[in-house]
């Protein structure tokens, strides 16, 4: 059976930004595997803007939001430039609670949407 | 708002692993689709209750593995309950804690929205708690009236 653990991070370079893909579910139990992997991503590639795209996000609680605001609190630590992009209605409705929109940018149709 | 009586009910309990989280919001999912509710409110049913059950595994069993009892129930009137109980720790300040952005844990990026998100999603969140006992979560949303598909 493949399980989230075998599953590698879908990310695509463009330049001197990285953008990650995230899908399924992220929640308090996938967000640790998650964040371990962007980090990694992050520390050794050490772009210039990362992107978080949410298109295939099936479901968010508020750990994915702790991911993406502890995401944004790294870049800002590295002197990355961070977005998210592509949140669905109900994900925009969690960062909409917490005002993420006063700290990141949060862009919907991104094109790198149409690399899936 | 909701009748005494539920028309339906189903009483869960299940280990304090973070596997869990996603098991608990399908099973709230799967029987509140009794109800025919719309994918959206589907989602915020989901959302609140992943909440509370992650609320009881981080906080309310903090370093310890204990029980989770979830009691979802449905009522004549399209409301949808779920009830979230453990037996952990429990809330010193019940308050506090359903303050916006409030967390005990912020190095492990909880961002401390997890009983906003409840109160927004659902119509009504009561959380009961006593420290050293354990807490209970109730919430409840009333669904729509769709037009029942023949």
């Amino acid at each position: 059976m493949l399980t989230q653990e075998d599953t590698p991070l879908r990310t695509v370079t463009a330049g001197k930004t990285l953008t990650v893909f995230l899908d399924g579910d992220i929640d308090h139990h996938t967000a640790r595997l998650i964040r371990s992997r962007i980090d990694t991503k992050v520390y050794i590639q050490r772009p210039d803007e990362l992107i978080l795209d949410l298109s295939r996000v099936c479901f968010m609680d508020s750990s994915g939001l702790g991911l993406i605001l502890g995401r944004y609190a790294k870049a800002v630590e590295l002197g990355i430039a961070f977005k998210v992009a592509n949140p669905s209605p109900q994900i925009r409705r969690i960062l909409d609670l917490a005002g993420t929109e006063r700290l990141i940018k949060i862009e919907s149709a991104h094109p790198s949407r149409r690399a899936w | 708002m909701a009748k005494a009586k539920p028309v339906n009910e189903l009483r869960c309990a299940f280990p304090s692993w973070s596997a869990n989280e996603a098991l608990a919001r399908s099973v709230a999912a799967s029987f509140a689709a009794q109800l025919n509710p719309t994918c959206e409110e589907v989602s915020d049913l989901k959302c609140a209750v992943s909440e509370a059950v992650t609320n009881a595994i981080v906080h309310g069993y903090r370093d310890s593995a204990g029980e989770i009892q979830m009691i979802l129930k449905i009522y004549a009137d399209r409301t949808f309950s779920a009830e979230v109980r453990d037996r952990g720790v429990g809330i010193p300040d019940v308050e506090e804690a359903m303050r916006p952005l409030f967390t005990t844990d912020p190095e492990h990026e909880r961002s401390g929205m997890g009983f906003t998100i409840i109160e927004n999603f659902m119509d009504s969140l009561r959380v009961v708690s006593s420290p050293g006992k354990g807490t209970r979560v109730i919430m409840k949303k009333k669904l729509s009236m769709l037009p029942i598909q023949k």
